[in-house]
């Protein structure tokens, strides 16, 4: 049988498809404690470790320093400080959004880590303002980062 | 002995496998690591280096999953790597991990191995069907039970075995996991529960296969001078080996794993076996499918291409047979989750040969154990020696 | 498992817990949209079945009809020096009869997967395709002629679905 030469070289072919998954994360240990005190109490926990004295936020089973397990859990409250900050102007499909949206990682005192979160009531961000949580109402949260709704500045 | 230091291994961690278990990745590395440097009465300020075996990401759901699960395997501040090479990662870890201080580089690694496949919802079958190519294979719909089916049926084919005989495997392993206190399915079944199970993809049946699992494992491995301070009972790592074959699978004749031979020849090479079924006291094959243990314990040399399922019958595998294999449970009695499962085996052999492995125990003194996994399309092997 | 260890960590739940509320968990799905590319030999592969032919690459040092075809010999580690056409008809390497579809759910009729080895490519060279007018599964033999139904030129795409499945043949 003769052989036919390849009719276009740029037929080069591409094959489409997605790749289907769902997932359900458990929150695990810790995170549905520190959740649910989220969701319940409207408060924002830490853990602190025994032997490093650190006191971690999000708070979690174990310290990774020092491999001790962690049990003893404190309150940060509601305020921090904003450690750095971004202004997103596309959403995550990359479409631009109506307004710019703040989001920045907030710091706590005393606390190693910090949270991500929205800032809102507000244009202006720096580094170093001071700013405080706003929850949603009781009956909007679902024990979730998000029950959180932005974080507000705080007038000196 | 290849390499710079000997090395071995002096405490072993693991969690429970289960279908769904509550804690995220990083909680059960850090159960089992935490486990495995308690056991071997050391600290994290002990260990030089981690290595963390993890399979695909698409399990767990989380892109860069060794990253994500540094921090609870340890590795704070620590060199890190991650291997994963499918179902052979459990036993490849601690050999990666062996690297890091047969070459001298480090005197202690921390190798820890996690799987949460229960996050991919309502089952991980998504998850497996992206290993198959996406333009010659997944349009026709392709199934990840299938490759194994057209694999155990090859095998079955070739040396006129039957049903029966594989089923002999399921049998023992599940039975054997009713000692394990890991163990997700133990239990008390019959050759005719297996063959009488929903048909999966002829020949699979339900009770052939294992499930998918949550769990975490962690080995301590440290050079011969630290093994000295550290306890009177090391387990040395005395043989090595791993290959892969093509991914073209459809080209190869399945009844036979080529690659876990040169695997298995490679890590015997280097322990000084020559004749593995006399010299290996106790084996932990990779079993995710009953039929698998009788493919890899003729991969493994243990017996002659066409025989394992020969010395099924005749009870030779049974604990107190003259080779037991997969006194653990197996995959098939304590679950599958990836690379867990395959660490779970060289535990199982670390315990065994230190005599702590309970109602498990395989009496006559073992002194030289071999576990195996085995991964990907049907195409990888690997394979560790251990010694007392 | 060692009986220096009295408990083993893990908190076992349930699948029911997720519905009852009685385990918290986030939910997502990734959009993961892919144009993969088939590359040199499969983008010519599957040009061919859409002409209704398979086509193989050849190499000169092992002397392997390679099919699917691949630029590269993977044993000799050369490029592979030539094309050449095999036949759609072939023998049953081995083959599933499964009940389960590609996500897990379960079929009422079964699906039969086989690995077919191609005439005209070297021995044991197969690809994966599916069987069908097989009347009962029980009836198939490892061993058996099959030849390729193709689809009707005009709905051929180039695609390995452009071959419906291949059929048991006497002879």
């Amino acid at each position: 049988m003769s052989l036919e030469k390849i009719t276009n070289p740029l037929n080069a072919r591409h094959w489409l498809g997605h790749m289907e998954a769902d997932y359900r994360y458990t929150l695990g240990v810790a995170g549905e404690r520190f959740l649910k005190e989220i969701k319940e109490n409207a408060r924002i926990m830490g853990a602190k470790c025994p032997k490093c004295g650190v006191i971690f936020v999000p708070p979690r089973l174990y310290c990774e320093k020092c491999f001790a397990k962690l049990e003893e859990w404190v309150d940060v409250g509601k305020r921090g400080e904003v450690y750095t900050y971004t202004v997103a102007t596309i959403d995550v499909d990359g479409k631009k959004l109506d307004k710019p949206q703040i989001y920045a990682l907030i710091k706590f005192e005393g606390v190693h880590g910090g949270l991500i979160h929205r800032i809102g009531e507000t244009d202006k961000v720096y580094i170093g303002m001071k700013v405080e949580a706003v929850f949603k109402p009781p009956s909007e949260r679902k024990a979730s980062i998000n029950d959180i709704a932005y974080f507000k500045p705080i007038e000196h | 002995m290849f390499g710079k230091k000997r090395v071995a291994i002096v405490g072993a961690g693991i969690t429970l496998f289960r279908r769904n278990l509550k804690e995220t990745g990083k909680e059960l590395a850090y159960h089992a690591a935490k486990m495995a440097l308690e056991q071997a009465g050391m600290e994290l300020r002990d260990i030089q280096s981690v290595v963390m075996g993890t399979a695909p990401d698409a399990f767990d759901g989380v892109h860069m999953k060794g990253e994500y699960l540094a921090d609870g395997a340890g590795a704070y501040h620590k060199p890190y790597t991650r291997v994963f090479v499918g179902g052979g990662t459990g036993v490849f870890t601690p050999l990666a991990g062996w690297w890091h201080v047969a070459s001298g580089k480090f005197d202690t690694c921390l190798v820890v191995c996690e799987e949460k496949m229960s996050s991919c919802y309502p089952h991980p079958q998504y998850a497996f069907t992206t290993i198959f190519d996406p333009i010659l294979e997944r349009p026709i719909g392709m199934n990840l039970i299938w490759i194994f089916a057209l694999e155990m049926h090859r095998y079955m084919h070739k040396h006129n075995i039957k049903k029966e005989d594989i089923a002999l495997v399921s049998v023992k392993n599940k039975r054997n996991a009713l000692d394990n206190p890991i163990a997700q399915l133990g239990a008390n079944i019959t050759v005719e529960d297996v063959l009488n199970s929903e048909i999966m993809a002829w020949p699979v049946q339900r009770l052939d296969v294992s499930p998918t699992s949550d769990g975490a494992a962690a080995v301590v491995l440290v050079s011969e001078d630290v093994a000295k301070e550290v306890t009177d009972n090391p387990v040395w790592i005395d043989g090595v080996g791993w290959c892969i074959d093509s991914t073209h699978w459809t080209n190869r004749d399945l009844y036979y794993p080529d690659y876990v031979e040169y695997a298995a020849r490679m890590a015997y090479k280097m322990a000084g076996i020559k004749n593995p079924p006399k010299e290996i006291d106790v084996a932990e094959p990779y079993d995710p499918f009953d039929y698998k243990e009788l493919h890899h314990m003729e991969g493994l040399l243990l017996c002659r291409k066409g025989e394992a399922p020969k010395l099924t019958r005749e009870g030779v595998t049974q604990r107190d047979g003259d080779l037991p294999v997969c006194p653990s449970g197996g995959l098939l009695g304590c679950g599958n989750p990836i690379a867990a499962a395959g660490l779970m085996k060289v535990c199982e052999i670390f315990w065994q040969l230190r005599g702590e492995a309970g109602k498990r125990q395989v009496p006559g003194d073992p002194r030289t154990g071999v576990a195996q996994a085995w991964g990907d399309l049907m195409q990888y092997g690997s394979v560790i020696v251990l010694r007392r | 498992m060692s009986v220096k260890v009295k408990h083993f960590p893990g908190e076992e739940i349930e699948t029911k817990d997720f519905r009852e509320g009685k385990v918290l968990f986030e939910s997502f799905r990734p959009k993961a949209r892919y144009a993969w590319s088939a590359g040199i030999a499969i983008s010519r592969f599957l040009e061919e079945l859409k002409n209704g032919r398979i086509i193989a690459s050849t190499c000169s040092k092992c002397g392997r009809i390679m099919v699917p075809p691949r630029i590269y010999c993977e044993k000799c580690f050369k490029p592979t020096d030539g094309w050449t056409y095999v036949k759609d008809t072939g023998v049953i390497n081995t083959f599933s009869v499964s009940y389960i579809a590609s996500d897990a759910s379960r079929l009422k009729e079964p699906i039969v997967v086989a690995v077919i080895e191609l005439d005209g490519a070297s021995p044991g060279m197969g690809i994966v395709h599916l069987l069908g007018e097989y009347g009962d599964w029980r009836q198939l033999k490892i061993g058996m002629r099959v030849q390729a139904v193709w689809k009707p030129p005009e709905e051929r795409v180039g695609a390995i679905t452009d071959i419906k499945y291949f059929k048991p043949v006497k002879g």
